[in-house]
Protein backbone atom coordinates (compact mmCIF):
# COMPACT_ATOMS: atom_id res chain seq x y z
CA UNK A 1 0.00 0.00 0.00
CA UNK A 2 0.75 2.97 -0.98
CA UNK A 3 0.35 6.32 2.00
CA UNK A 4 0.81 9.70 1.38
CA UNK A 5 0.84 11.91 4.81
CA UNK A 6 0.21 15.67 4.79
CA UNK A 7 1.86 15.98 1.56
CA UNK A 8 2.83 19.70 0.64
CA UNK A 9 4.95 20.96 -2.45
CA UNK A 10 5.44 24.50 -3.51
CA UNK A 11 7.59 26.06 -5.89
CA UNK A 12 10.63 27.76 -5.66
CA UNK A 13 9.27 31.10 -5.24
CA UNK A 14 7.50 29.91 -2.60
CA UNK A 15 3.98 29.61 -3.83
CA UNK A 16 2.47 26.40 -2.39
CA UNK A 17 0.57 23.69 -5.02
CA UNK A 18 -0.15 20.70 -2.88
CA UNK A 19 -1.39 22.49 0.40
CA UNK A 20 -1.47 18.78 3.00
CA UNK A 21 -2.93 15.60 1.35
CA UNK A 22 -3.36 12.61 3.08
CA UNK A 23 -3.79 9.30 0.58
CA UNK A 24 -3.90 5.87 1.28
CA UNK A 25 -3.47 4.00 -2.52
CA UNK A 26 -4.79 0.07 -2.15
CA UNK A 27 -3.78 -3.07 -4.01
CA UNK A 28 -5.61 -4.04 -6.20
CA UNK A 29 -7.82 -1.43 -6.58
CA UNK A 30 -8.18 1.17 -9.14
CA UNK A 31 -8.33 4.57 -7.34
CA UNK A 32 -8.89 7.63 -10.08
CA UNK A 33 -8.00 10.85 -9.40
CA UNK A 34 -9.82 13.78 -10.89
CA UNK A 35 -10.44 17.11 -10.75
CA UNK A 36 -10.10 20.65 -12.71
CA UNK A 37 -7.13 21.71 -14.35
CA UNK A 38 -3.79 23.38 -12.55
CA UNK A 39 -5.58 21.57 -9.21
CA UNK A 40 -2.58 19.52 -8.45
CA UNK A 41 -3.49 16.02 -9.89
CA UNK A 42 0.14 15.78 -12.33
CA UNK A 43 1.82 16.91 -9.32
CA UNK A 44 0.68 14.49 -6.65
CA UNK A 45 1.54 12.10 -9.39
CA UNK A 46 5.15 13.49 -10.00
CA UNK A 47 5.56 13.29 -5.89
CA UNK A 48 4.74 9.93 -5.96
CA UNK A 49 7.24 9.13 -8.93
CA UNK A 50 9.96 10.75 -7.02
CA UNK A 51 9.88 13.94 -10.08
CA UNK A 52 9.65 16.07 -7.57
CA UNK A 53 10.39 15.63 -3.50
CA UNK A 54 7.72 17.05 -1.03
CA UNK A 55 8.56 20.31 0.93
CA UNK A 56 7.14 18.61 3.99
CA UNK A 57 5.32 15.31 4.86
CA UNK A 58 5.73 11.50 4.34
CA UNK A 59 5.47 8.96 1.59
CA UNK A 60 5.07 5.05 2.80
CA UNK A 61 5.30 2.10 0.51
CA UNK A 62 4.17 -0.45 2.39
CA UNK A 63 5.17 0.61 5.26
CA UNK A 64 8.80 1.56 4.08
CA UNK A 65 9.42 5.43 4.11
CA UNK A 66 10.03 6.10 0.75
CA UNK A 67 10.76 9.92 1.15
CA UNK A 68 13.67 10.82 0.46
CA UNK A 69 13.91 8.14 -2.31
CA UNK A 70 14.77 9.34 -6.02
CA UNK A 71 13.22 8.79 -9.13
CA UNK A 72 15.14 5.27 -9.62
CA UNK A 73 14.91 4.44 -6.03
CA UNK A 74 11.03 4.48 -6.44
CA UNK A 75 11.05 2.70 -9.66
CA UNK A 76 13.47 0.31 -8.02
CA UNK A 77 11.10 -0.18 -4.87
CA UNK A 78 7.85 -0.98 -7.29
CA UNK A 79 6.50 2.99 -8.33
CA UNK A 80 5.74 2.82 -12.21
CA UNK A 81 4.82 6.50 -14.02
CA UNK A 82 3.52 7.07 -17.35
CA UNK A 83 3.93 10.22 -18.34
CA UNK A 84 1.10 12.84 -19.30
CA UNK A 85 3.47 14.04 -22.50
CA UNK A 86 5.21 11.15 -23.67
CA UNK A 87 9.48 11.89 -23.95
CA UNK A 88 10.65 11.42 -27.32
CA UNK A 89 14.16 10.13 -28.15
CA UNK A 90 16.49 9.80 -31.36
CA UNK A 91 17.61 6.67 -31.58
CA UNK A 92 15.67 4.27 -29.04
CA UNK A 93 13.53 1.99 -30.70
CA UNK A 94 10.41 0.68 -28.95
CA UNK A 95 11.84 -2.87 -28.63
CA UNK A 96 14.51 -1.23 -26.49
CA UNK A 97 12.41 1.49 -24.28
CA UNK A 98 10.43 -2.03 -23.56
CA UNK A 99 13.30 -3.98 -22.97
CA UNK A 100 14.90 -1.05 -20.38
CA UNK A 101 11.40 -1.03 -18.58
CA UNK A 102 10.94 -4.65 -18.25
CA UNK A 103 14.70 -4.72 -17.20
CA UNK A 104 15.60 -7.83 -19.30
CA UNK A 105 15.83 -9.22 -22.91
CA UNK A 106 12.26 -9.16 -24.03
CA UNK A 107 11.24 -11.83 -26.44
CA UNK A 108 8.83 -11.03 -29.17
CA UNK A 109 6.01 -12.97 -28.07
CA UNK A 110 6.36 -11.09 -24.40
CA UNK A 111 6.18 -7.38 -26.46
CA UNK A 112 3.15 -8.42 -28.42
CA UNK A 113 1.68 -9.38 -25.32
CA UNK A 114 2.32 -5.89 -24.03
CA UNK A 115 1.82 -4.02 -27.26
CA UNK A 116 -1.21 -5.52 -27.34
CA UNK A 117 -2.69 -4.27 -24.57
CA UNK A 118 -2.61 -0.79 -25.89
CA UNK A 119 -3.52 -1.73 -29.56
CA UNK A 120 0.01 -1.89 -30.83
CA UNK A 121 1.11 -4.41 -33.35
CA UNK A 122 4.44 -5.69 -32.01
CA UNK A 123 5.92 -6.57 -35.46
CA UNK A 124 5.14 -3.22 -37.00
CA UNK A 125 6.47 -1.19 -33.91
CA UNK A 126 8.91 -2.98 -32.31
CA UNK A 127 12.23 -1.07 -34.54
CA UNK A 128 10.21 1.89 -34.67
CA UNK A 129 12.22 4.78 -33.57
CA UNK A 130 10.40 6.64 -30.46
CA UNK A 131 11.01 10.12 -32.08
CA UNK A 132 8.78 12.92 -34.19
CA UNK A 133 7.84 9.96 -36.92
CA UNK A 134 5.41 8.63 -34.19
CA UNK A 135 1.95 10.41 -33.86
CA UNK A 136 0.74 11.76 -30.29
CA UNK A 137 -1.59 8.38 -29.80
CA UNK A 138 1.08 5.99 -31.30
CA UNK A 139 3.76 7.49 -28.76
CA UNK A 140 1.21 7.82 -25.79
CA UNK A 141 0.36 4.12 -26.21
CA UNK A 142 3.86 3.37 -25.88
CA UNK A 143 4.52 5.30 -23.12
CA UNK A 144 1.62 3.30 -21.19
CA UNK A 145 3.28 0.00 -22.80
CA UNK A 146 6.26 0.79 -20.95
CA UNK A 147 4.38 0.57 -17.32
CA UNK A 148 2.87 -2.13 -17.68
CA UNK A 149 5.91 -3.71 -19.16
CA UNK A 150 7.27 -3.15 -15.44
CA UNK A 151 6.66 -5.73 -12.60
CA UNK A 152 5.41 -2.77 -10.30
CA UNK A 153 3.23 -2.52 -7.36
CA UNK A 154 1.90 0.48 -7.85
CA UNK A 155 1.20 1.40 -11.50
CA UNK A 156 0.10 5.13 -12.24
CA UNK A 157 -0.63 6.45 -15.47
CA UNK A 158 -1.27 10.13 -15.95
CA UNK A 159 -4.24 10.78 -18.14
CA UNK A 160 -3.82 7.64 -20.00
CA UNK A 161 -7.07 8.67 -22.69
CA UNK A 162 -5.00 11.81 -23.38
CA UNK A 163 -4.61 12.05 -27.43
CA UNK A 164 -5.49 7.95 -28.17
CA UNK A 165 -8.22 7.14 -30.57
CA UNK A 166 -11.85 5.67 -29.61
CA UNK A 167 -11.05 2.07 -30.82
CA UNK A 168 -7.71 2.34 -28.76
CA UNK A 169 -9.12 3.78 -25.67
CA UNK A 170 -11.87 1.09 -25.51
CA UNK A 171 -9.03 -1.68 -25.89
CA UNK A 172 -7.27 0.65 -23.04
CA UNK A 173 -10.18 0.54 -20.56
CA UNK A 174 -10.79 -3.54 -20.79
CA UNK A 175 -6.71 -3.89 -20.13
CA UNK A 176 -7.35 -1.47 -16.57
CA UNK A 177 -10.28 -3.84 -15.61
CA UNK A 178 -7.65 -6.79 -16.36
CA UNK A 179 -4.95 -5.28 -14.83
CA UNK A 180 -7.72 -4.99 -11.61
CA UNK A 181 -8.42 -8.60 -11.52
CA UNK A 182 -5.16 -9.68 -13.08
CA UNK A 183 -2.67 -7.60 -10.76
CA UNK A 184 -1.87 -7.32 -6.56
CA UNK A 185 -0.52 -3.84 -7.31
CA UNK A 186 -2.35 -0.78 -6.87
CA UNK A 187 -3.81 1.34 -9.99
CA UNK A 188 -3.57 4.60 -10.10
CA UNK A 189 -5.11 6.93 -12.86
CA UNK A 190 -5.40 10.39 -13.42
CA UNK A 191 -8.47 11.31 -15.62
CA UNK A 192 -11.02 13.85 -16.36
CA UNK A 193 -13.15 10.71 -18.65
CA UNK A 194 -16.02 9.31 -17.21
CA UNK A 195 -15.30 6.13 -18.88
CA UNK A 196 -12.71 5.52 -16.66
CA UNK A 197 -14.35 7.22 -13.57
CA UNK A 198 -16.96 4.39 -13.58
CA UNK A 199 -14.68 1.55 -13.55
CA UNK A 200 -12.90 3.03 -10.45
CA UNK A 201 -12.66 1.86 -7.16
CA UNK A 202 -12.24 5.21 -5.50
CA UNK A 203 -12.39 7.99 -6.95
CA UNK A 204 -10.54 11.19 -5.19
CA UNK A 205 -10.99 14.94 -6.63
CA UNK A 206 -8.53 17.22 -5.84
CA UNK A 207 -8.79 21.09 -6.09
CA UNK A 208 -6.45 24.00 -5.36
CA UNK A 209 -4.23 21.15 -3.85
CA UNK A 210 -5.69 20.08 -1.56
CA UNK A 211 -8.16 16.48 -1.70
CA UNK A 212 -11.73 17.91 -1.56
CA UNK A 213 -13.59 14.26 -1.87
CA UNK A 214 -12.41 10.61 -1.97
CA UNK A 215 -14.40 7.42 -1.33
CA UNK A 216 -15.72 4.66 -3.27
CA UNK A 217 -16.84 5.13 -6.98
CA UNK A 218 -20.23 5.15 -5.75
CA UNK A 219 -20.14 7.85 -3.09
CA UNK A 220 -17.37 10.47 -5.15
CA UNK A 221 -19.27 9.66 -8.59
CA UNK A 222 -22.58 11.71 -7.95
CA UNK A 223 -20.90 14.23 -6.56
CA UNK A 224 -18.78 14.93 -9.49
CA UNK A 225 -21.40 16.61 -11.70
CA UNK A 226 -20.23 15.55 -15.15
CA UNK A 227 -23.30 16.34 -16.55
CA UNK A 228 -24.21 18.84 -15.44
CA UNK A 229 -23.76 22.86 -14.62
CA UNK A 230 -20.99 23.38 -17.12
CA UNK A 231 -17.36 24.64 -16.87
CA UNK A 232 -15.12 25.63 -13.72
CA UNK A 233 -14.38 22.96 -10.86
CA UNK A 234 -16.45 19.88 -10.84
CA UNK A 235 -18.15 20.49 -7.40
CA UNK A 236 -18.92 24.21 -8.15
CA UNK A 237 -16.80 25.15 -5.06
CA UNK A 238 -14.63 27.62 -7.25
CA UNK A 239 -17.98 29.66 -7.80
CA UNK A 240 -18.87 29.46 -4.14
CA UNK A 241 -15.56 30.18 -2.82
CA UNK A 242 -14.78 32.99 -5.65
CA UNK B 1 53.59 -9.89 -45.06
CA UNK B 2 51.59 -12.83 -44.51
CA UNK B 3 48.42 -13.85 -42.85
CA UNK B 4 50.50 -15.30 -39.96
CA UNK B 5 51.86 -11.84 -39.43
CA UNK B 6 48.78 -10.48 -38.39
CA UNK B 7 49.18 -9.90 -34.48
CA UNK B 8 47.21 -10.05 -31.53
CA UNK B 9 46.33 -5.98 -31.77
CA UNK B 10 45.03 -6.02 -34.97
CA UNK B 11 43.04 -9.07 -34.68
CA UNK B 12 41.35 -7.43 -31.30
CA UNK B 13 40.60 -4.38 -33.42
CA UNK B 14 39.16 -6.63 -36.20
CA UNK B 15 36.77 -7.64 -33.99
CA UNK B 16 35.84 -4.28 -33.38
CA UNK B 17 35.87 -2.97 -36.38
CA UNK B 18 34.13 -5.16 -38.54
CA UNK B 19 33.23 -8.30 -36.55
CA UNK B 20 35.67 -9.91 -37.52
CA UNK B 21 35.70 -13.92 -35.90
CA UNK B 22 38.72 -15.47 -37.24
CA UNK B 23 37.70 -15.95 -40.78
CA UNK B 24 36.26 -13.26 -43.77
CA UNK B 25 33.60 -14.86 -46.00
CA UNK B 26 34.52 -13.46 -49.40
CA UNK B 27 37.03 -11.20 -50.84
CA UNK B 28 39.53 -8.93 -48.76
CA UNK B 29 42.42 -7.20 -48.14
CA UNK B 30 43.52 -7.06 -44.55
CA UNK B 31 46.37 -4.19 -43.75
CA UNK B 32 48.29 -3.92 -40.77
CA UNK B 33 51.15 -1.49 -39.95
CA UNK B 34 51.48 0.21 -44.03
CA UNK B 35 51.57 -3.68 -45.61
CA UNK B 36 49.29 -5.72 -47.17
CA UNK B 37 48.57 -8.91 -44.58
CA UNK B 38 46.80 -10.90 -46.68
CA UNK B 39 43.97 -10.65 -49.49
CA UNK B 40 41.59 -13.02 -51.10
CA UNK B 41 39.90 -12.09 -54.92
CA UNK B 42 36.74 -14.13 -55.92
CA UNK B 43 35.20 -14.94 -59.19
CA UNK B 44 33.34 -10.95 -58.84
CA UNK B 45 35.97 -9.43 -56.55
CA UNK B 46 39.19 -8.31 -58.26
CA UNK B 47 41.55 -6.96 -55.67
CA UNK B 48 44.90 -5.67 -57.38
CA UNK B 49 47.95 -3.83 -55.78
CA UNK B 50 48.77 -0.75 -56.69
CA UNK B 51 52.28 -0.38 -58.04
CA UNK B 52 52.38 3.58 -58.28
CA UNK B 53 51.16 3.93 -54.80
CA UNK B 54 50.73 1.97 -51.52
CA UNK B 55 46.96 0.59 -51.87
CA UNK B 56 44.85 -1.41 -54.06
CA UNK B 57 42.34 -1.23 -56.66
CA UNK B 58 38.94 -3.34 -56.47
CA UNK B 59 37.45 -4.41 -59.28
CA UNK B 60 33.71 -5.54 -58.57
CA UNK B 61 31.56 -6.85 -61.37
CA UNK B 62 27.44 -8.09 -61.36
CA UNK B 63 27.24 -11.48 -59.39
CA UNK B 64 24.22 -13.81 -58.90
CA UNK B 65 23.85 -12.49 -55.38
CA UNK B 66 25.47 -9.78 -53.47
CA UNK B 67 29.12 -9.85 -52.47
CA UNK B 68 30.78 -8.56 -49.79
CA UNK B 69 34.37 -7.38 -49.43
CA UNK B 70 36.30 -6.49 -46.76
CA UNK B 71 39.17 -4.25 -46.69
CA UNK B 72 39.94 -3.00 -42.96
CA UNK B 73 43.22 -1.57 -41.81
CA UNK B 74 44.65 -1.60 -38.96
CA UNK B 75 47.95 0.45 -37.24
CA UNK B 76 49.10 -1.55 -34.56
CA UNK B 77 52.29 0.69 -33.01
CA UNK B 78 53.62 4.02 -32.50
CA UNK B 79 55.87 5.52 -34.78
CA UNK B 80 53.48 4.46 -37.91
CA UNK B 81 52.09 6.82 -40.57
CA UNK B 82 50.03 4.91 -43.15
CA UNK B 83 48.64 6.49 -46.56
CA UNK B 84 47.10 3.99 -48.67
CA UNK B 85 44.85 4.61 -51.82
CA UNK B 86 42.30 1.93 -52.20
CA UNK B 87 39.90 2.49 -55.54
CA UNK B 88 36.81 0.74 -55.75
CA UNK B 89 35.61 -0.14 -59.48
CA UNK B 90 31.97 -1.00 -59.05
CA UNK B 91 30.45 -2.42 -62.52
CA UNK B 92 27.29 -1.79 -64.25
CA UNK B 93 24.17 -3.67 -62.23
CA UNK B 94 26.79 -5.16 -59.21
CA UNK B 95 25.32 -5.45 -55.58
CA UNK B 96 28.07 -5.48 -53.03
CA UNK B 97 28.64 -4.56 -49.17
CA UNK B 98 32.22 -3.10 -48.68
CA UNK B 99 33.09 -3.51 -45.19
CA UNK B 100 36.06 -1.05 -44.11
CA UNK B 101 36.90 0.36 -40.85
CA UNK B 102 40.11 0.95 -39.03
CA UNK B 103 41.57 0.77 -35.83
CA UNK B 104 44.99 2.72 -34.52
CA UNK B 105 46.45 2.12 -31.17
CA UNK B 106 50.17 3.39 -29.70
CA UNK B 107 52.47 1.81 -27.74
CA UNK B 108 54.17 4.71 -26.52
CA UNK B 109 54.06 8.80 -26.93
CA UNK B 110 54.52 8.96 -30.36
CA UNK B 111 51.89 9.47 -32.39
CA UNK B 112 50.39 6.80 -35.17
CA UNK B 113 48.06 7.53 -37.73
CA UNK B 114 46.29 6.21 -41.15
CA UNK B 115 45.22 8.39 -44.07
CA UNK B 116 42.86 6.19 -46.10
CA UNK B 117 42.23 7.74 -49.60
CA UNK B 118 39.48 6.20 -51.51
CA UNK B 119 37.82 6.95 -54.39
CA UNK B 120 34.48 5.30 -55.25
CA UNK B 121 33.67 4.73 -59.13
CA UNK B 122 29.98 3.56 -59.55
CA UNK B 123 28.75 2.86 -63.09
CA UNK B 124 25.45 2.58 -64.11
CA UNK B 125 22.52 0.65 -61.87
CA UNK B 126 25.33 -0.18 -59.28
CA UNK B 127 24.46 -0.77 -55.53
CA UNK B 128 26.86 -0.17 -52.75
CA UNK B 129 27.16 -0.47 -48.62
CA UNK B 130 29.81 0.92 -47.37
CA UNK B 131 30.53 0.06 -44.19
CA UNK B 132 33.00 2.21 -41.49
CA UNK B 133 33.85 2.18 -38.30
CA UNK B 134 37.02 3.95 -36.68
CA UNK B 135 38.74 3.14 -33.20
CA UNK B 136 41.55 4.09 -31.24
CA UNK B 137 43.33 1.96 -28.61
CA UNK B 138 46.63 1.84 -26.70
CA UNK B 139 48.87 3.76 -24.37
CA UNK B 140 51.12 6.29 -24.09
CA UNK B 141 50.71 10.26 -24.84
CA UNK B 142 51.21 9.24 -28.88
CA UNK B 143 47.92 11.38 -30.82
CA UNK B 144 46.09 8.37 -32.64
CA UNK B 145 44.98 9.92 -35.51
CA UNK B 146 43.03 9.10 -38.68
CA UNK B 147 42.02 11.28 -41.68
CA UNK B 148 40.05 9.50 -44.07
CA UNK B 149 39.52 11.16 -47.29
CA UNK B 150 36.28 9.92 -49.96
CA UNK B 151 35.89 10.55 -53.39
CA UNK B 152 32.60 9.59 -54.92
CA UNK B 153 31.01 9.47 -58.47
CA UNK B 154 27.95 8.05 -59.28
CA UNK B 155 26.82 7.20 -62.88
CA UNK B 156 23.28 7.20 -63.89
CA UNK B 157 20.92 5.50 -61.47
CA UNK B 158 24.34 4.20 -59.33
CA UNK B 159 23.24 4.17 -55.47
CA UNK B 160 25.89 4.48 -52.31
CA UNK B 161 24.93 4.39 -48.98
CA UNK B 162 27.74 4.74 -46.52
CA UNK B 163 27.27 4.26 -42.78
CA UNK B 164 30.12 5.59 -40.95
CA UNK B 165 30.80 5.30 -37.57
CA UNK B 166 33.57 7.17 -35.45
CA UNK B 167 33.36 4.89 -32.10
CA UNK B 168 36.09 6.24 -29.52
CA UNK B 169 39.54 6.82 -28.50
CA UNK B 170 40.71 8.86 -32.16
CA UNK B 171 42.44 11.78 -30.46
CA UNK B 172 42.18 14.11 -33.98
CA UNK B 173 40.41 12.80 -37.16
CA UNK B 174 39.74 15.39 -40.53
CA UNK B 175 37.41 13.72 -42.59
CA UNK B 176 36.74 14.42 -46.21
CA UNK B 177 33.96 13.65 -48.50
CA UNK B 178 33.33 14.51 -51.87
CA UNK B 179 30.45 13.29 -54.60
CA UNK B 180 29.19 13.98 -57.53
CA UNK B 181 25.74 12.58 -58.94
CA UNK B 182 24.77 12.13 -62.61
CA UNK B 183 20.87 11.46 -63.13
CA UNK B 184 19.00 9.34 -60.95
CA UNK B 185 22.03 8.57 -58.49
CA UNK B 186 21.51 7.77 -54.72
CA UNK B 187 23.60 8.77 -52.20
CA UNK B 188 22.70 7.89 -48.29
CA UNK B 189 25.42 8.75 -45.46
CA UNK B 190 25.14 8.07 -42.08
CA UNK B 191 27.97 9.38 -39.90
CA UNK B 192 28.16 9.17 -36.27
CA UNK B 193 31.53 10.42 -34.33
CA UNK B 194 31.89 10.16 -30.87
CA UNK B 195 34.67 12.37 -29.00
CA UNK B 196 36.30 12.48 -25.60
CA UNK B 197 38.79 13.66 -23.32
CA UNK B 198 40.82 16.55 -26.01
CA UNK B 199 39.73 14.40 -29.21
CA UNK B 200 39.54 16.74 -31.64
CA UNK B 201 36.85 15.68 -35.46
CA UNK B 202 36.28 17.72 -37.92
CA UNK B 203 33.94 16.39 -41.13
CA UNK B 204 33.39 17.75 -44.43
CA UNK B 205 31.27 17.35 -47.14
CA UNK B 206 30.97 18.36 -50.46
CA UNK B 207 28.21 16.73 -52.79
CA UNK B 208 27.16 18.49 -56.03
CA UNK B 209 23.93 17.11 -57.90
CA UNK B 210 24.75 17.48 -61.73
CA UNK B 211 22.58 15.03 -63.16
CA UNK B 212 18.01 15.20 -63.54
CA UNK B 213 16.22 13.22 -60.20
CA UNK B 214 19.43 12.48 -58.17
CA UNK B 215 19.37 12.77 -54.47
CA UNK B 216 21.32 13.01 -51.35
CA UNK B 217 20.42 12.04 -47.83
CA UNK B 218 23.60 13.34 -45.26
CA UNK B 219 22.56 12.09 -41.91
CA UNK B 220 25.14 13.33 -39.43
CA UNK B 221 25.02 12.23 -35.08
CA UNK B 222 27.68 13.72 -33.07
CA UNK B 223 28.76 13.36 -29.28
CA UNK B 224 30.72 15.43 -28.13
CA UNK B 225 32.26 14.37 -23.93
CA UNK B 226 34.89 15.82 -21.98
CA UNK B 227 36.65 18.24 -23.50
CA UNK B 228 36.41 17.47 -27.46
CA UNK B 229 35.89 19.42 -30.29
CA UNK B 230 33.97 19.18 -33.07
CA UNK B 231 33.42 20.69 -36.36
CA UNK B 232 31.08 19.73 -39.16
CA UNK B 233 30.54 21.47 -42.29
CA UNK B 234 28.37 20.14 -45.38
CA UNK B 235 27.81 22.01 -48.71
CA UNK B 236 24.90 20.21 -50.78
CA UNK B 237 24.97 21.75 -54.64
CA UNK B 238 21.85 21.13 -56.34
CA UNK B 239 22.89 22.18 -60.19
CA UNK B 240 19.42 20.37 -61.35
CA UNK B 241 16.56 18.94 -60.89
CA UNK B 242 17.44 17.42 -57.59
CA UNK B 243 16.93 16.56 -53.81
CA UNK B 244 18.65 17.05 -50.64
CA UNK B 245 18.65 16.85 -47.24
CA UNK B 246 20.74 17.07 -44.44
CA UNK B 247 20.29 16.29 -40.99
CA UNK B 248 23.14 17.48 -38.21
CA UNK B 249 22.13 16.85 -34.78
CA UNK B 250 24.90 16.95 -31.74
CA UNK B 251 24.82 16.32 -27.98
CA UNK B 252 27.23 17.69 -25.97
CA UNK B 253 27.90 16.26 -22.44
CA UNK B 254 30.63 17.90 -19.72
CA UNK B 255 32.61 21.04 -21.44
CA UNK B 256 32.07 19.08 -25.48
CA UNK B 257 32.02 21.67 -28.18
CA UNK B 258 30.51 21.40 -31.49
CA UNK B 259 30.58 24.05 -34.66
CA UNK B 260 27.65 22.85 -37.06
CA UNK B 261 27.74 24.80 -40.78
CA UNK B 262 26.02 23.34 -43.29
CA UNK B 263 25.69 25.41 -46.62
CA UNK B 264 23.28 24.82 -49.60
CA UNK B 265 23.10 26.10 -52.64
CA UNK B 266 20.56 25.71 -55.30
CA UNK B 267 21.76 26.20 -58.92
CA UNK B 268 18.28 25.17 -60.32
CA UNK B 269 14.65 26.08 -59.75
CA UNK B 270 13.71 22.66 -59.28
CA UNK B 271 16.37 22.01 -56.73
CA UNK B 272 14.95 20.83 -53.43
CA UNK B 273 17.35 20.95 -50.45
CA UNK B 274 16.66 20.90 -47.01
CA UNK B 275 18.73 20.90 -43.68
CA UNK B 276 17.74 20.62 -40.15
CA UNK B 277 19.95 20.86 -37.05
CA UNK B 278 20.04 20.52 -33.42
CA UNK B 279 22.84 20.60 -30.70
CA UNK B 280 22.45 20.47 -27.38
CA UNK B 281 22.82 18.61 -24.04
CA UNK B 282 20.49 15.96 -23.67
CA UNK B 283 17.17 16.51 -22.65
CA UNK B 284 16.67 16.39 -19.04
CA UNK B 285 12.89 14.42 -19.41
CA UNK B 286 14.33 11.62 -21.35
CA UNK B 287 16.95 10.88 -18.78
CA UNK B 288 14.04 11.42 -15.89
CA UNK B 289 11.93 8.89 -18.03
CA UNK B 290 14.37 6.22 -18.31
CA UNK B 291 15.45 7.00 -14.33
CA UNK B 292 11.20 6.00 -14.12
CA UNK B 293 11.82 2.97 -15.40
CA UNK B 294 14.82 2.00 -12.97
CA UNK B 295 17.85 3.05 -14.39
CA UNK B 296 20.41 5.51 -12.72
CA UNK B 297 21.07 8.81 -14.02
CA UNK B 298 24.73 7.39 -15.62
CA UNK B 299 23.22 4.03 -17.28
CA UNK B 300 20.37 6.73 -18.73
CA UNK B 301 22.88 9.33 -20.10
CA UNK B 302 24.77 5.96 -21.82
CA UNK B 303 21.55 4.37 -23.02
CA UNK B 304 20.86 8.20 -24.51
CA UNK B 305 23.68 8.52 -26.31
CA UNK B 306 24.14 4.59 -27.65
CA UNK B 307 21.16 5.12 -28.87
CA UNK B 308 21.56 8.54 -30.73
CA UNK B 309 24.65 7.04 -32.12
CA UNK B 310 23.92 3.72 -33.09
CA UNK B 311 20.29 5.05 -34.87
CA UNK B 312 17.56 2.60 -35.53
CA UNK B 313 16.72 2.00 -39.22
Amino acid sequence: MLELQNIHWELPDGEELIKGVDLAIRPGKLTVITGPNGGGKTTLAKLIAGLYMPTEGKILLDGEDITDYGITERSKAGIAYAFQQPVRFKGLSVKELLKIASGKDMKEFEMCHILEKVGLCAAEYMNRPLDTHLSGGESKRIEIATVLARNASILIFDEPEAGIDLWSFSSLIETFEKLKTEKSGALLIISHQERILNIADEIVLIAEGKIREKGDRDTVLPLLNINGRGCGCPLGREVVNG
Amino acid sequence: MARSDINETSLEMLHEITDWEGLFDGAYSIRQDGTCADLHSTDTIRIVPKTDNPGIDIYIAAGKKKDTVYIPACVTKSGVDDVVYNDFHVQSGADVIIVAGCGVHTTDDEGARHNGIHRFFLEPDSHVLYKEKHIGTGIGKGLRVIDPVTEVELQEGAYLEMDTQQLAGVDKTVRATKAKLLKDAKLVIRESILTDDDNVAETDFEVVMEGEDSSVDLISRSVAKGESRQAYHSHIIGNCRCTGHSECDAILVGNGKVDASPALYAGNLDAALIHEAAIGKIAGEQIIKLQTLGLTEEEAEEKIIEGFLTGVE
